[in-house]
């Protein structure tokens, strides 16, 4: 019988195996778990923005029914409970440390944003708790607050951390002022551009949960919880906040609703179950409700930047000058600081030569929820800036936008490639995603459609971003050298099962990417094993031997080189095993997809034979070689990747109300080699919508006094399927160099491409009503009242 | 406390419920189907939706007790007991219409409803308004659309299969 086996490895769309269980409600998140003798908790947050705190009364809420304890910030102290750390410490300009005041997991002496905990009441139900936390009586003397970073740094605002000048984080800067002040002296054209990057709130689908288990037998803690890297929380919460050594807590992050940022850092809550369940001996389980999300979910972005760029009379880029403020919040989140830093201002040069770049980022304390990474974390903030440059400066220069980015694209033939700040590009073509990009959007034909548009009485822009970022994130020393306080290496554990089945255990985490089928692809591309019989195990301290997780588009490129390198030493050990079974010399052993063959003769062993002999160690080279087939590796990326493309946006608006319409949108993205080419184009797809969302129709807004405005889903305005048109997703590919699979990360390009794209389409379709730039999101009531008070410039 | 009798997924319960509990939480909590998720708190993102009496409504906003003598369907009520998946679970796996998974169960269970009350079928624009009650983060919702798109021409027999053609 011919039984034909569909192709599975390295570029097929295999259909996603977590499906099955998510498509029938059998999802394993964390709020779907139920403990013998469970409480629940509910956290009692600040309604004031920046408030001391006189007295917490917990008295009548103790006495409610079913209550079974209700702690404060002050019970926390008493039992030496850490503040939540920070995780990158950044230096200023003069070369001291930034300032990083404590962080208490539940408020002592003072609030410092809606939203910050104050106290935790712990019952039998969900709703006692809640009843419970509403009749805490909280004292507070009210404070002026600071919701915006003019606010905060203002002479005399209040300050919200004692010990903290200014509100002021830190002061950084990056380049040689004075060198790049020179190319602006000499420069024939200089184009100046303010931009906002506008805070979003990253919103994953399943809110925030964790679930704290204390066992009276072991004394082990277990923490339940919707974390992108669960080994993390493990490193900062045992060592940093409860003292818990890690042989004694295990932190599991099961199946977990989306992330994009948000699920990466340690979070109070989690500090709060885990803690409360070893005071009470029993187990201690908290969900957010939307509203919590809102206020205690890091949020993203919140940029305040000029950009300068110096240019000669032919539009070459001579030099770029930034200056940026960005929001830390009230509080340093984990990976906060890392953001406006490394993972921006080091991005400036893009795709272009520019050579010389300065770049100073101001850090602010506002009485607002923390901010932190979110969907591309710095690279969109970054790509904004640059593409939104370009374009006022084709504009100011009279030079096609087109035309203006080819002239200073970095050559093909120019890799490796040196920016001015810090990083070495190991490949791209940005021409050839350009040209690709061009081609499907039919740009040469845009006019003919302005035209038609106009027709009907509507106005159609045209708008464009090449862009480039960096992940799979990251070289531990280069990052130890910039203040990170980990490595970013990744863990890949490949199980060889006697009968031949995979358990592949990973450091990274999956929470939406698809892992459990793109790294089942290549095992069954690198062992020949069927993706049916291997099995992904993530997302648990106990099973997995360490891991960082996943973020900044790293667990293909990091974790899955990790695995590579792993089934790289099960066929070296395979193969000495083989060379035992066949009486051959282990030089003289292929091995190709599952089969071990002696070269040059028909003698072969299938993988199975030899899992079989390594468990079963009867005919073995014992002597020599210890039972068993299963490897673990650690694989430290030796640079960071580099994805970029070509993103083009084409809208329509309706100068009756200022509505944008997507009309089409292109994406060309160089992510390197692409393992599943299906699920590749799923997360440029979502990326894009993220990236939309962030230009169109999504900000957040607090008012002077602190109060979070945009605080529902009703306030906030997420992107809805009517919001969107479809989107065209091609790759172009250019290997990366330097890792296993030549592979560069798929997670954020949409969302960092997009929003310049789309931006720079709105101005366009505004090109009659003078309009030179536009903040983001770009609301129908932004744009009716351009279109309503501007000049008409053209036929008028 | 009153007490609701309800067939869920075929099976009769009864339950003693609080007045102010949601059916969601008798779904979850005492009933243990947990595959109805909760994802917001003001009505808004969908991932709660149930057919009640085939009608798909989100049960965060059903009081327990408005559901007694209903007949209710979940997210884990859809596939056949051989485990064969509805033409929408197959549609949504094919076409790649869910990546975390937790809008899923509220999306797969309004778009079918969307299909049934539109026997003549749906354009593009028209399943894209049909989804104006279900929020998803992850996927931009073009492929959610093409899924909803093939599971309609198989649920009203204009084709036999979901598959799409190999790439």
């Amino acid at each position: 019988m011919n039984v034909v086996t569909p192709f599975e490895g390295i570029g097929a769309s295999v259909r996603r195996k977590e499906d099955f269980r998510f498509l029938q409600g059998r999802g394993a998140y964390t709020d779907d778990f139920n403990r013998q003798g469970q409480l629940h908790a509910w956290i009692l947050r600040s309604p004031h923005a920046h408030a001391r705190i006189k007295a917490v009364d917990t008295k009548a809420a103790a006495a409610m029914p079913g209550v079974v304890a209700v702690f404060t910030g002050a019970d926390m102290a008493r039992d030496n409970i850490g503040g939540l750390p920070c995780g990158w410490q950044i230096h200023n300009k003069d070369g001291s440390p930034m300032a990083e005041p404590p962080h208490p997991v539940l408020a002592i002496d003072k609030v410092r944003h809606v939203g910050d905990p104050v106290a935790v009441a712990i019952a039998a139900t969900r709703e006692q708790a809640r009843d419970a936390a509403e009749a805490i009586l909280v004292d507070y003397d009210v404070l002026p607050a600071a919701a915006t970073m003019d606010a905060a740094l203002k002479p005399g605002a209040a300050p919200i951390h004692d010990g903290v000048a200014g509100n002021l984080c830190y002061d950084w800067h990056i380049g040689d002022k004075a060198v790049v002040d020179a190319a602006f002296a000499s420069a024939a054209k200089v184009v100046s551009l303010d931009l906002v990057n506008n805070r979003l709130i990253p919103n994953a689908m399943e809110p925030r949960a964790a679930l704290g288990e204390f066992d009276r037998t072991t004394g082990d803690y277990t923490l339940t919880t919707t974390s992108q890297n669960p080994h993390v929380i493990r490193l900062l919460m045992g060592a940093n906040v409860l003292h818990i050594p890690e042989s004694k807590l295990r932190v599991v992050a099961p199946d977990v609703g989306g992330g994009f940022g948000s699920k990466i850092y340690h979070y109070a809550e989690e500090a709060i179950v885990t803690w409360s369940a070893g005071k009470l001996a029993r187990p201690v389980k908290w969900t957010a409700d939307r509203s919590e999300s809102f206020m205690s979910d890091a949020h993203g972005r919140d940029h305040v930047s000029h950009a300068e760029l110096a240019l000669d009379a032919e539009g070459k880029i001579l030099g770029l000058r930034v200056s940026t403020l960005a929001n830390m919040g009230a509080y340093l989140s984990t990976f906060a600081p890392c953001v406006p830093t490394y993972l921006y201002a080091t991005l400036l040069a893009g795709v272009y030569t520019t050579p010389v770049i300065y770049c100073e980022v101001k850090a602010v304390f506002t009485n607002t929820v923390p901010v932190d990474a979110y969907r591309g974390a710095g690279r969109p903030e970054a790509t904004f800036l640059l593409e939104r440059l370009m374009d006022v400066a084709a504009q100011e220069t009279g030079i096609d936008r087109v035309d203006l980015r080819r002239r200073n694209f970095i050559p093909t033939d120019a890799f490796p490639y040196q920016t001015p700040v810090a990083l070495q590009y190991d490949s791209g073509n940005y021409h050839a995603t350009l040209d690709e990009a061009l081609k499907t959007s039919d740009w040469a034909g845009f006019e003919a459609r302005r035209a038609e548009s106009a027709k009907r009485g509507k106005l159609r822009g045209i708008g464009i971003s090449t862009y480039l970022e960096a992940c799979g994130i990251a070289p531990s020393a280069v990052v130890g050298s910039l203040g990170a306080r980990a490595g970013l290496y990744e863990v890949g554990t490949i199980r060889v099962h006697p009968t031949g089945s995979v358990t592949v255990l990973t450091g990274a985490h999956s929470h939406g990417q698809g892992h459990e089928t793109t790294f089942a692809q290549l095992v069954a591309d690198k062992l020949g094993v069927p993706t049916a019989q291997v099995d992904i195990v993530h997302g648990d301290t106990a099973k997995v031997p360490f891991g960082m997780g996943t973020y900044g588009s790293r667990s293909l490129a990091v974790g899955g080189s990790a695995m590579m390198k792993a089934m790289d030493k099960i066929i070296a050990k395979g193969k000495r095993i083989a060379a035992h079974l066949m009486e051959a010399s282990v030089d003289d052993i292929e091995f190709d997809r599952g089969t071990f063959r002696v070269a040059g003769t028909d003698k072969t062993k299938a993988l199975v034979d030899i899992s079989v002999a390594a468990y079963v160690p009867h005919n073995y080279p014992i002597e020599e070689l210890e039972p068993g087939l299963e490897e673990t590796a650690f694989y430290d990326p030796k640079n960071f990747t580099y994805p970029g493309g070509c993103h083009i946006a084409e809208v329509e608006i309706d100068p009756e109300t200022g509505k944008v319409s997507m009309v089409n949108f292109t994406a060309v993205d160089d992510v390197g080699r692409v393992i599943n080419p299906m699920i590749v184009e799923g997360q440029v797809q979502g990326g894009i919508a993220q990236g939309i969302g962030q230009a169109l129709l999504e900000t957040c807004v607090y008012d002077a006094s602190g109060q979070l405005l945009s605080g529902s889903m009703m306030d906030y305005t997420m992107p809805r399927a009517d919001d969107l048109a479809p989107v065209s997703v091609a790759t172009h590919t250019t290997l990366c160099t330097h890792n296993p699979l030549g592979v560069k990360g798929c997670g954020e390009v949409g969302a960092i491409g997009s929003p310049p794209a789309v931006i720079n389409a709105v101005v366009d379709a505004l090109r009659d009503y003078g309009v030179r730039t536009l903040d983001m999101p770009a609301t129908p009531a932004k744009i009716w009242q351009i279109i309503n008070g501007g000049r008409r410039m053209a036929a008028e | 406390m009153p007490q609701v009798t309800l067939t869920v997924n075929g099976q009769t319960h009864t339950a003693e419920v609080e007045g102010r509990t949601l059916l969601v939480e008798l779904l979850r909590e005492t009933l243990r189907l947990t595959g109805t998720h909760v994802g917001c708190d003001t009505s808004q993102c969908g991932a709660c939706v149930v057919h009640i009496n085939g009608e798909s409504v989100k049960s965060c906003t059903t009081l327990a007790v408005m559901a007694n003598g209903a007949n209710v369907t979940t997210i884990e009520g859809l596939a056949k007991p051989d485990g064969t998946l509805h033409p929408m679970q197959e549609a949504f796996r094919e076409y790649h219409a869910l990546q975390c998974g937790f809008c899923t169960p509220g999306m797969v269970m309004s778009a079918i409803d969307l299909v049934q009350k539109n026997p003549q079928g749906l354009t593009e624009q028209q399943i894209r308004e049909g989804l104006e009650g279900n929020l998803c983060r992850c996927t931009g919702y073009h492929n959610i659309v093409k899924a909803i798109a093939a599971a309609a021409d198989v649920m009203h027999g204009k084709r036999s299969e979901i598959a799409r053609a190999a790439e």
